[in-house]
């Protein structure tokens, strides 16, 4: 990084960002210098994209300010943050695949901008050899691969003469060699002057490119580092927080017999964007909780999908609930054996947002209330009723709609309704994410109950307070690998933090992987 | 400015003033076109929609009008509930209509009493068997319903077609393409003494019942509703798609082909090339104008039928071309779907330029 003056590129002043019920950014100040390559780390929900987003215009800030190159700015709309010189590549590109790269990057340039370039054809070439892009001009969209496509994003935003380039995942959807080409381009950018604001879940890619790196929790900045002078297992750390003291409050128990089983389980990802299981295997005991840990997009949605059946790929062999193969059945059928499922998303997947939360119980629970292939309506609003009050759901009444809940009352429901049914195996993914101290409460203790009664419970979590404070078990993911299970009692942060970032993980392995790729 | 902006939850006072404003903004078009034509507005209107139920007589032919789109427009609507896009009603309409006929002419000499149910289930499993190639198709290969659904509406046609000049064809019939007059024991029996309505018009409105109840009795009728309304729930519930689909597609192929054999075996009495006029794909816009909703379909359908009457009345007494029905139709699925698009959307207006 060559320091091209003393001015600040961006400098942001005490951002502030109040969504109803959670606060999104609280008193954020980051100074990013010309050239400079600046991590922003944090876990799903501590802020980043509310501030990504505040930075390209896309959301007002409540409070605070923005400097840009010395000087107050109000960025009212992205056309605004373009007209600085801020460029920004999202996760999903916005691209018109049946459009040539020239044309897709014609259309977000004004008349102006147009006018001035002149040639666009000329300019991206000489800027695709000038960086080394390899980006063609006339070719379409569609028949360009995915880092291709990542290339043209990119190269829209150095058409406009970028100053600040936002990158949000950039490398969670390209294959090693792609990741590294992109990393030549950001180095040649950030020597030229550009600042480049890096959003990433892979730690080991921050210590290799950026200069510096802010951590945010819960819409706070608790940390910056060098990332140069740490290690991923220490920047994770940094990451989920110091848990000295939130020794375990429950009492662990000791699972009886083997309830449920994943053996050998490896999957090719379905979409672009999913990440690919690798050779999964693990038991899950009765009267036992075995946490999950991991970096989101790790393959715990993989894993959940295919466990619960909506993944409809055959593995017959790979699953089995009390020893009886499973990997076959369809998920409705898993269900009738026992397994039921709290998804991560409430609304949408473990709820119908039109529809009452009594229709809404009988979604998964139908046992006993529907004879004849009739539906028992009188019958489920009674048990409805019930369920509301044993888990003090808010809302108007069993005939409440289920997007009228909160997102924490209805995860209680999601919750309630899901141990109704006397589970074999519960399988739980972020019980608790985005869900206030009391509900999240509530949930912990339903599930603990639901341990000692006897089910076995797979509970996957980026909260690491909460894996260690319910998992009897634990065990990480990286990149669709598991990593070794453990007693919680027998391990520490550290330790699952360096497994989250994948140090389990032996070296052949990855290298065939890479070579495949 | 006016931007166009997305509404935060859709509006359900649009959802049900969609089919109202767009039936107002027809009549409108209507107006400016007759205009054009050199016909008067307020006659080509009275003409069109209120001639058809002036007296009794026309009221009669509505209904039977009414029976085939319904009939088709019920099937149609639990398909679309369960994002099957069946685009096929119209050939599971012809199939019931050849299947039942093949059927009715084997018994022309007959006079069982089991000769019309015999009839009536030829028809029935025809449509079924016309849904259930491409519904396999879809299932198995993940082919495109709307296309394959399209193309089985031709293959039914030429089908029919063929078979009226072929075997189906009355040998005494001086080689006319159409199939003997069938014998009394196949034939529906009208159920008023003055009017044609027959029992196929009231199969249809039991048909329109049997659906409701479905969709909202039964546990299938509200898988298929979770299906509609967000699928990923409904897989996360483990609802097996390939049941639910199977249950709609054949549920509709059966209604479309109930309708055919009962056209055939009821006003028309013989095998013809017309059986129908695009009842099959009028029903879709019978199946939106009623909100995929059964006993919204039994309003939205005698709509339609009353436009079907109102064309031939307005051929006949002000010669307008009777493809002015066909454009109605168009204009009024247009005009319905722009509607639509208000129920997830807003006119936003504000001074703010944009740049």
């Amino acid at each position: 990084m060559k320091k091209h003056n003393l001015v600040s590129r961006l400098e942001l002043v005490n951002i502030t960002k109040q969504y109803p019920g959670c606060l999104a950014n609280d008193n954020i100040s980051i100074t990013l210098m010309p050239g400079e390559i600046h991590a922003l780390l944090g876990e799903n929900g501590a802020g980043k994209s509310t501030l990504v987003k505040t930075i390209y215009g896309v959301v007002a800030p409540d409070k605070g300010d923005i400097i840009w190159d010395g000087k107050e700015v109000n960025i009212k709309s992205p056309s605004i943050a373009r007209d600085l010189g801020i460029g920004m590549v999202f996760q999903h590109f916005s691209l018109f695949e049946t459009l040539t790269v020239s044309q897709n990057i014609e259309l977000c340039l004004s008349k102006t901008q147009l006018n001035k370039i002149g040639d666009l054809a000329a300019r991206i070439t000489q800027l695709s050899e000038e960086y080394g892009l390899n980006v063609n001009p006339s070719r379409y969209v569609h028949s360009l691969s995915i880092g291709e496509r990542q290339r043209v994003e990119i190269m829209r935003c150095l058409v406009q003469s970028v100053k600040l380039l936002i990158l949000d995942e950039p490398t969670s959807v390209l294959t090693p060699q792609e990741v590294s080409g992109l990393f030549g381009v950001l180095r040649t950018l950030s020597e030229e002057g550009c600042s480049i604001l890096f959003i990433s879940h892979k730690l080991h890619e921050v210590t290799e490119i950026c200069h510096k790196a802010t951590i945010l929790r819960g819409g706070k900045v608790v940390d910056t580092c060098v990332p140069n002078e740490e290690t991923p297992a220490s920047i994770a750390k940094m990451m989920v927080g110091d848990l000295a003291e939130q020794d375990a409050g429950y009492a662990k128990k000791e699972g009886t017999e083997r309830a449920f089983n994943v053996e050998n389980l490896s999957l090719p990802a379905k979409q672009p964007f999913g990440t690919s299981l690798k050779n999964i295997n693990f038991e899950l005991k009765s009267g036992e909780i075995l946490g999950i840990a991991g970096v989101a997009g790790n393959g715990q949605d993989e894993l959940m999908a295919i466990i619960s059946g909506e993944d409809e790929r055959n593995v017959k062999n790979s699953l089995s609930l009390d020893s009886l193969d499973i990997g076959h059945l369809h998920a409705g059928e898993r269900r009738k054996l026992g397994m039921a499922y709290v998804p991560e998303e409430r609304l949408g997947r473990g709820a119908v947002p039109d529809m009452s939360l009594t229709e809404n119980t009988l979604l998964t629970h139908s046992d006993g209330f529907v004879k004849n292939g009739l539906v028992e309506w009188q019958s489920i609003k009674e048990y409805t009723s019930a369920l509301i009050a044993k888990y003090k759901v808010k809302c108007h009444g069993e005939f409440s709609e289920a997007k009228s809940l909160s997102g924490g009352n209805l995860q209680k429901f999601i919750m309630g309704r899901e141990i109704g049914q006397n589970p074999k195996v519960l399988i739980c993914a972020h019980p608790t994410w985005g869900v206030d101290v009391g509900a999240a409460l509530a949930i912990h203790q339903a599930l603990l109950e639901l341990r000692d009664q006897g089910a076995a419970i797979l509970l996957i979590s980026e909260d690491i307070d909460e894996l260690f404070l319910l998992a009897d078990r634990m065990a990480a993911v990286c990149d669709g690998h598991l990593s070794p299970v453990v007693r919680t009692e027998a391990t520490n942060i550290d330790q699952i933090g360096q497994w989250m970032a994948g140090t389990f993980i032996n070296n052949s392995s990855l290298h065939t992987q890479e070579a495949k790729a | 400015m006016i931007r166009i902006q997305a509404r935060t939850e859709p509006s359900s006072l649009m959802k049900v003033a969609s089919p109202l404003l767009a039936i107002t903004l027809t009549l409108i078009f209507g107006c400016i076109l007759f205009s054009a034509i050199g016909k008067s507005p307020s006659q080509a209107l009275h003409v069109l929609l209120i001639a058809p139920l002036a007296d009794s007589y026309n009221i009669g032919e509505m209904f039977v009008k009414m029976g085939p789109l319904l009939l088709c427009a019920v099937g149609l609507s639990l398909c679309y509930r369960a994002n099957m896009w069946n685009i096929g009603a119209e050939g599971q309409l012809l199939a019931g209509a050849l299947g039942g006929s093949a059927m009715a002419l084997y018994f022309i000499d007959s006079e069982s009493a089991f000769a019309l149910p015999i009839t009536l289930l030829a028809g029935v499993a025809s449509g079924m068997i016309w849904a259930a190639i491409p519904t396999f198709l879809k299932l198995r290969f993940n082919s495109n319903l709307i296309l394959t659904t399209i193309m089985f509406n031709y293959i039914a046609l030429y089908l029919l077609i063929w078979a009226v000049h072929g075997p189906l064809r009355d040998p005494q019939g001086f080689g006319f393409p159409e199939s003997a007059m069938f014998a009394d024991s196949t034939l529906l029996p009208t159920l008023f003494e003055s009017s044609r309505i027959h029992l196929g018009v009231a199969f249809s409105i039991v048909s329109a019942f049997i659906a409701w109840f479905i969709l909202s009795k039964s546990h299938l009728g509200f898988q298929i509703r979770v299906f509609g309304s967000d699928e990923p729930a409904a897989r996360y519930a483990g609802f097996s798609s390939k049941k639910l689909s199977w249950f709609v597609m054949l549920f509709a192929g059966a209604l479309a082909g109930l309708a055919g054999v009962s056209e055939t075996t009821g006003p028309i009495g013989q095998l013809v090339p017309n059986v129908s006029p695009g009842y099959g794909y009028s029903a879709i816009i019978v199946a939106y104008l009623g909100r995929l909703h059964p006993l919204g379909a039994i309003l939205a359908a005698v709509f339609m039928a009353v436009l079907y009457m109102g064309g031939d009345l307005a051929q006949i007494e002000m010669g307008i071309p009777v493809a002015v029905v066909s454009m109605f139709q168009g204009v009024l699925l247009f005009f319905l779907l722009a509607c639509d698009f208000f129920i997830n959307n807003r006119l936003a207006f504000s001074n703010q330029a944009t740049n």
